[in-house]
């Protein structure tokens, strides 16, 4: 089946002849797809300000840093595993992801049950990761007295950069499974296939709709790797 | 505008995100390693940063399909973040003046 984008050029005349054409840019991209591009842009630089502000933060206290092996050890058994709990919210935002693409895939096959399916397993990842996160919350809130004013660890900046960043990753994590739910019951209802118009738009629904959402619960996956590198393990 | 649309998008084999699944599996257990192993000073930090920069750029590239977008919004999206990261970069080199600055007043006291 030949496209009408597959005759436009590609790589970096492509790019040019895009900028320099007229009506669109991104060609062959629906522009809902586009608009969550940008949006994630503008979301990375939110993160990115908080990337900044805790990484020069910690590197010019005096008083030394909590130790985050320590802090978010876990004990099995009696034994102390480091990072145990960090280690499992990690697996399962990345399972999460891994359905996510899934999902996206059996939406452009139109296999409507699989892709429901498949995004009702990512909204469980994503509940799971939550829940996961407030046991983590309420440990370090109730029973080591983490405030973002101090702590007992050592620099009195660990709470608040730990709250802020690991919260408002959360909040995403939570909108995320909001709308997942909602798309699930979308795909379900069969709304993609008859091009059901939506509750705030008179436009038709179509699966890239699952594409974006894909795009913003990968998004989501990408900042819990940044936090997982600079905040855990560094 | 319709001569573009969507419809037959192509899709790509299940194992494709399957792989990757497993590739991001390894790398973040090997992340994990890093930290329960205690491997210390340059080497820890270059695992970490190779680890991170490795899953995102997995996730980015195939997951979130940039890997098969045309190079309009591969730019318009890489170019800011990678001014971003260098932003980053630049803010921490100065808090270590900052640092420097700090242990010169609460030491010496000038």
């Amino acid at each position: 089946m030949s496209r009408a984008i597959d005759k436009l050029p590609k790589g970096w005349s492509g790019l040019t002849s895009d900028f320099g054409s007229d009506q669109k840019t991104f060609k062959g991209m629906q522009w809902g797809k586009a608009m969550m591009w940008i949006f994630l842009l503008s979301d990375a630089f939110i993160f990115s300000c908080f990337l900044i502000s805790y990484l020069t933060g910690r590197a010019s206290t005096t008083v030394p840093w909590p130790d985050a092996s320590v802090v978010f050890g876990l004990d099995v058994f009696g034994t102390s595993v480091p990072l145990l709990l960090i280690a499992i919210m990690t697996f399962i935002l990345i399972s999460s992801s891994g359905t996510m693409a899934i999902a996206v895939k059996y939406g452009y096959e139109k296999n409507r049950k699989l892709c429901a399916i498949f995004l009702l397993l990512t909204a469980l990842g994503g509940v799971a990761f939550v829940g996961m996160q407030a046991f983590e919350w309420t440990k370090l809130i109730f029973h080591e007295g983490v405030r973002p004013w101090g702590n007992p660890f050592g620099a009195v900046q660990f709470g608040s950069f730990f709250f802020m960043i690991t919260g408002f990753h959360g909040t995403h994590v939570t909108v995320g499974v909001i709308f997942l739910l909602i798309m699930a019951r979308k795909t379900w209802r069969g709304d993609f296939e008859k091009g059901r118009r939506g509750y705030f738009t008179t436009m038709k629904s179509n699966y890239v709709a699952i594409e974006i959402m894909g795009l913003y619960w990968h998004f989501v996956d990408l900042v819990w790797v940044f936090i997982f590198a600079f905040f855990y393990l560094w | 505008m319709t001569q573009y649309n969507k419809k037959e998008v192509k899709t790509h084999k299940i194992g494709v995100y399957l792989w990757i699944w497993g590739l991001l599996f390894v790398f973040s257990f090997f992340s994990y390693m890093v930290d329960y192993l205690n491997f210390e000073g340059s080497l820890r930090w270059t695992l970490i940063l190779f680890f991170m920069i490795s899953k995102a750029a997995l996730i980015m590239a195939i997951f979130m399909h940039l890997f098969w977008e045309r190079y309009a919004i591969v730019n318009v999206l890489l170019w800011p973040m990678t001014l971003m990261l260098l932003f980053v970069w630049i803010m921490v080199a100065e808090s270590e003046y900052t640092l420097l600055t700090r242990l010169f007043y609460f030491i010496l006291g000038v």
